[in-house]
C-alpha cells in the first residue's frame, strides 16, 4: 500500500470514528428508518440523546413499551419496511416480550434496540438488568447482545436484513450503556452477509411444474393463500389475482392473508377456517387438489386434522421450510418466496396449461350452492345495533377512504374478518399467530405515523381495548387522528362464547362490571368520544367520527349476547360447522363434547 | 351442521401417533459465538422434542465452527420438523441427519464413540477383578492407588453401558461420560 493510500484509509477509519449512540442513529439512518417508537430510561439516554440532535430519524413516544412494539408492528405491516422499536433495560425489555412474540407467530420484520446496563455490571443483579437476549431468544428471529463498539454497526446492518429477509420476523439487538459511550469505526451497511444464512427465495423448477399438472388436472380445485402473500409484497398479490383470473379457481385465504384477493372480486370465497365462511370450509373439505400459498396450516384453519380435506392432492408454497408439512402432509412442496413461485406459475400457466374453466362448472355449482346457505347473515333489529351490521355500515361508509383497518382480539375481530371488505394488501392489520389483546390501538397509531393522511380505525372491543388504552394519549401527542371504534357488549365477548359452548353458560368472570364512561375518557385524553346505542342514529354517528379531525373513540353500544357464527366447534371438521341460524342455545350447548372440551 | 354428532379427536394434534418413534443422531455445524448453544438447547426444550445426548466443541479454530452432535428421538415427522426448526437458526450452517445419511452409504449407523471416566473402589478380590475386566475392555488407567481406579475407556454407548453395569457390583462411585461424538464411514465429509 502506498503511503497516500494508507493516509487516505485512516482518514477514512478517523470520519468514521463514532460513539456507539451516534451508531446506532447512523445504522437507523442508512437502513432507510424514518420513524422510531419508543421509551426513553436510564440504559437507553446515550441513544435518545442522539435522536435529539438530529431531525432525520422521527421518535414516536409511547405510553407503555409494548405500545411501541405494537405500534412498530402497525407501521410495518401497513408500509412492508421495518418497525423500529426503541426502550430501555430491565421493565424495558420484558414489557417487549408481547409485541416480539406477535411479530414472531405473524412474521412481522421488528427491529427492537435495548439498552442494557454496562457491561462491567452484567450478571450483577443491577438496577434495571435483565438478561435480555435470554429473555427474547425463543421470541425472536434472532438477537444479540453487542459487548464491543467495534461490533456495532456491523450487528445493526445485520439485524436489519435477517428481520426483513426469507421469513420476516422480529429481532433484539441488545446495546450495554458503556458500548454506547465508547468510540469506534462505522461500518456501512454494504457488508459481507454471514455465510450461514441464506433463504431461499427461487423455487424449484421441477416442484412447480408438477405443481402446474396436478392444477391443470384438477376438477374441484381451491386456493388458499395467506399471510406469506401479503409479506411477498403487493406485487406478489397482483400475481395472485393474474393466476385466480387465469385459472378460473375459486380463492378463501386464512385471517392474515385478507386484502391479497379483493373481497370484491367473483372468484372469493370469504376467509376459512374456525370463523369462516360455509363455502370456503366447505370447498376446502371437497377439493380435489389444493394450492396453499404462503399460509401454514395453522389450526385455526384446519379443525380436526384427521379430517382435514380428506381427498384432495396438496401443493403447500412456503419460504419457511419448516411450515411444510408440519402439520399437514403434502404432495408438491415449493420452498421459496411466494412472489418468485407465483411468477413462475402464472408463467408456465400461460404457457402449458390450457384452463378448462368450463370443466370447473359443476364445482362452481356446488359451490354456489354452499354460498346459498348465507353462512354470515345475522338477524337484524331495529332497537339493538348488531354488531356485524355496525362493522357492515363502517365498511360502506369509509370503502371511498384511503383506509386502513386494525383490530383487537376476539369476536369483534371476527366480525371485522367477515364482515368488512378489504380489496387490497397491507390495509388490514391484526393479530393472528398470538391473539394479543390489546394490539389494535398502537398498531392503529404505528399506521397513521406511517400514512398520516389515511383514515385509521381500530375496529375494537371493549375488553381489549383497555389494555393498551393509554396510547391514547401517545396518538393525542403526535396528532395522529386514531378512530377507535367499540364494539361495546360489556363482556369480553369470545371468552363468553366459549364459557357457552363449553362451560355450561357458567360466565365466569367474563362481564365487566365497571367499565370506563368511554367518551369521557376520550375526552379526558384530549381527544373526541362519541357514543351510538340506536341502529338509526350510526350513519350520521359514523360519518361524525370519519370528520373529526381527532382522535375519536367511538363507544359503539351492541347487542349484548350475540355470538360469532359460523364456527368450527373445538375437535370438529370443516363439514361440520355451526351455522348461525342452527345455533340454538340446545346446540350450542351441545356442541362441543368432552374431548373437545380440553382444547382451546 | 351435524355438531352433535359422534366424538372427536382435536383441533389440535392430540391425534395418536402411530409412527413409531427411531433415534437419530444429527450433526450441527454451527458459528461459535455467544449463546448458540441456548439456542439449539432451547429449541428442542421449548418444542417438546428429546435429547437423549448432546456434545460440543469448536472444529474450526479459523471459522469459528462449532459441531454440535445431538442424538434425539422421535417419529420420521417429528425428526424432520427437528432438522428444518435446527435450520432456521440463524448461527446454524449444516444440519446432517447422520443415520440417513450412513442409511444411504450402505451403512447400518455411522461411527458412534463415547468415552467415559468411572471410578471404582474395593479392595482383594473385586479389585482384582475390575482390572481384569477393565484389561478386556480395553480400558486405560488414568489413575489409581492402592483402593482404587479410575479408568478411561472409550468405544460405542453399548459398550460403556455394559462396562459401568459390570462395575457396579464391584465398587462404582462415580461416572462421567461425554456424549456421543460422530461421523460417517467413508471418505467424504459431512
Amino acid at each position: 500500500m502506498t503511503g497516500q493510500a494508507l493516509e487516505r484509509q485512516s482518514h477514512e477509519a478517523a470520519i468514521n470514528q463514532m460513539t456507539g449512540a451516534e451508531m446506532v442513529v447512523q445504522a437507523l439512518k442508512d437502513n432507510g428508518v424514518e420513524h422510531v417508537f419508543g421509551y426513553p430510561g436510564g440504559a437507553v439516554l446515550p441513544i435518545y440523546d442522539e435522536l435529539f440532535q438530529q431531525e432525520d430519524v422521527q421518535h414516536i413516544l409511547v405510553r407503555h413499551e409494548q405500545g411501541a412494539g405494537h405500534a412498530a408492528e402497525g407501521y410495518a405491516r401497513s408500509t412492508g419496511k421495518a418497525g423500529v422499536m426503541l426502550v430501555t433495560s430491565g421493565p424495558g425489555a420484558t414489557n417487549a416480550v408481547t409485541p416480539l412474540q406477535d411479530a414472531l407467530m405473524d412474521s412481522v420484520p421488528l427491529v427492537c434496540i435495548t439498552g442494557q446496563v454496562p457491561t462491567s455490571l452484567i450478571g450483577s443483579d443491577a438496577f434495571q438488568e435483565c438478561d435480555t437476549v435470554g429473555i427474547t431468544r425463543p421470541c425472536t428471529k434472532h438477537n444479540w447482545l453487542v459487548r464491543d463498539v467495534n461490533e456495532l454497526a456491523r450487528v445493526l446492518h445485520e439485524a436489519f436484513h435477517v428481520a426483513q429477509t426469507g421469513r420476516p420476523g422480529p429481532v433484539v439487538v441488545d446495546i450495554p450503556k458503556d458500548v454506547q459511550f465508547a468510540k469506534g469505526a462505522y461500518t456501512s451497511p454494504q457488508m459481507v452477509p454471514r455465510t450461514s444464512y441464506h433463504p431461499r427465495v427461487q423455487g424449484d423448477q421441477e416442484q412447480i411444474k408438477r405443481a402446474i399438472q396436478l392444477m391443470a388436472g384438477a376438477k374441484k380445485p381451491i386456493i388458499y393463500s395467506g399471510g406469506g402473500v401479503i409479506n411477498a409484497g403487493p406485487e406478489a398479490s397482483h400475481l395472485l389475482r393474474e393466476l385466480v383470473e387465469l385459472t378460473g379457481f375459486p380463492i378463501t385465504s386464512t385471517l392474515m392473508g385478507l386484502g391479497a384477493y379483493p373481497a370484491s372480486g367473483k372468484n372469493w370465497l370469504g376467509m376459512l377456517g374456525m370463523h369462516g365462511t360455509f363455502e370456503a370450509n366447505m370447498a376446502m373439505h371437497d377439493c380435489d387438489v389444493m394450492l396453499c400459498i404462503g399460509a401454514r396450516f395453522d389450526d385455526r384453519i384446519t379443525g380436526r386434522l384427521d379430517a382435514f380435506s380428506p381427498n384432495s392432492r396438496k401443493i403447500h408454497i412456503d419460504i419457511d421450510p419448516s411450515s411444510i408439512n408440519k402439520n399437514v402432509p403434502v404432495e408438491v412442496p415449493i420452498l421459496g418466496d411466494c412472489g418468485r413461485v407465483l411468477e413462475d406459475l402464472v408463467r408456465l400457466w400461460r404457457a402449458s396449461a390450457n384452463a378448462d374453466k368450463a370443466g370447473l362448472q359443476p364445482w362452481w355449482a356446488q359451490i354456489e350452492k354452499w354460498r346459498a346457505r348465507d353462512s354470515l347473515a345475522y338477524k337484524p333489529s331495529d332497537d339493538v345495533i348488531m354488531p356485524q351490521y355496525a362493522v357492515q355500515r363502517l365498511y360502506e361508509l369509509t370503502k371511498e377512504h384511503d383506509v386502513y383497518i386494525t383490530t383487537e382480539v376476539g369476536q369483534h375481530q371476527m366480525w371485522a374478518a367477515q364482515h368488512f371488505g378489504f380489496e387490497a394488501p397491507n390495509r388490514w392489520m391484526t393479530s393472528g399467530g398470538l391473539g394479543t389483546m390489546g394490539y389494535g390501538l398502537p398498531a392503529a397509531l404505528g399506521v397513521q405515523i406511517a400514512h398520516p393522511d389515511a383514515l385509521v380505525i381500530d375496529i375494537a372491543g371493549d375488553a381489549s381495548v383497555l389494555m393498551t388504552m393509554q396510547e391514547m394519549s401517545a396518538a393525542v401527542q403526535h396528532r395522529a387522528p386514531i378512530k377507535i371504534f367499540i364494539l361495546n357488549n360489556q363482556y369480553m365477548g369470545m371468552v363468553r362464547q366459549w364459557q357457552q359452548l363449553l362451560h355450561g353458560n357458567r360466565l365466569s368472570h367474563s362481564y365487566t362490571e365497571a367499565l370506563p364512561d368511554f367518551v369521557k375518557l376520550a375526552e379526558a385524553y384530549g381527544g373526541h368520544g362519541i357514543r351510538c346505542e340506536k341502529p338509526a342514529d350510526l350513519d350520521d354517528a359514523i360519518r361524525e367520527m370519519i370528520e373529526v379531525d381527532l382522535p375519536v373513540i367511538f363507544d359503539c353500544r351492541v347487542a349484548n349476547l350475540a355470538n360469532c357464527f359460523p364456527m368450527i366447534p373445538s375437535g370438529k371438521a370443516h363439514n361440520e360447522m355451526l351455522l348461525p341460524d342452527e345455533a340454538t342455545d340446545e346446540a350450542v350447548a351441545n356442541a362441543i363434547d368432552a374431548k373437545g372440551r380440553s382444547l382451546v | 351442521m351435524n355438531a352433535q354428532h359422534q366424538p372427536t379427536g382435536s383441533a389440535y394434534f392430540i391425534t395418536q401417533e402411530t409412527e413409531h418413534s427411531e433415534a437419530r443422531t444429527l450433526s450441527v455445524l454451527v458459528d461459535n459465538e455467544p449463546g448458540v448453544l441456548a439456542r439449539v438447547i432451547g429449541l428442542f426444550s421449548g418444542r417438546g422434542y428429546n435429547i437423549d445426548s448432546l456434545t460440543v466443541s469448536e472444529t474450526e479454530h479459523e471459522r469459528h465452527l462449532s459441531r454440535i452432535t445431538i442424538v434425539t428421538r422421535g417419529t420420521p415427522h417429528i425428526l424432520m420438523q427437528i432438522k428444518h426448526q435446527l435450520e432456521r437458526i440463524v448461527p446454524v450452517h449444516r444440519v446432517v441427519d447422520l443415520s440417513v445419511v450412513a442409511k444411504e452409504r450402505g451403512h447400518d449407523r455411522p461411527l458412534e464413540r463415547e468415552l467415559a471416566l468411572v471410578k471404582v473402589s474395593g479392595k482383594g478380590d473385586a479389585r482384582v477383578e475390575a482390572l481384569r475386566l477393565a484389561d478386556a475392555f480395553r480400558a486405560q488407567v488414568i489413575d489409581a492407588n492402592t483402593e482404587h481406579f479410575t479408568f478411561e475407556i472409550t468405544g460405542r454407548v453399548s459398550k460403556i453401558e455394559q462396562f459401568i453395569a459390570i462395575m457396579k457390583p464391584l465398587g462404582l462411585v462415580e461416572v462421567c461420560r461425554t456424549g456421543v461424538a460422530a461421523m460417517n464411514r467413508g471418505p467424504e465429509g459431512m
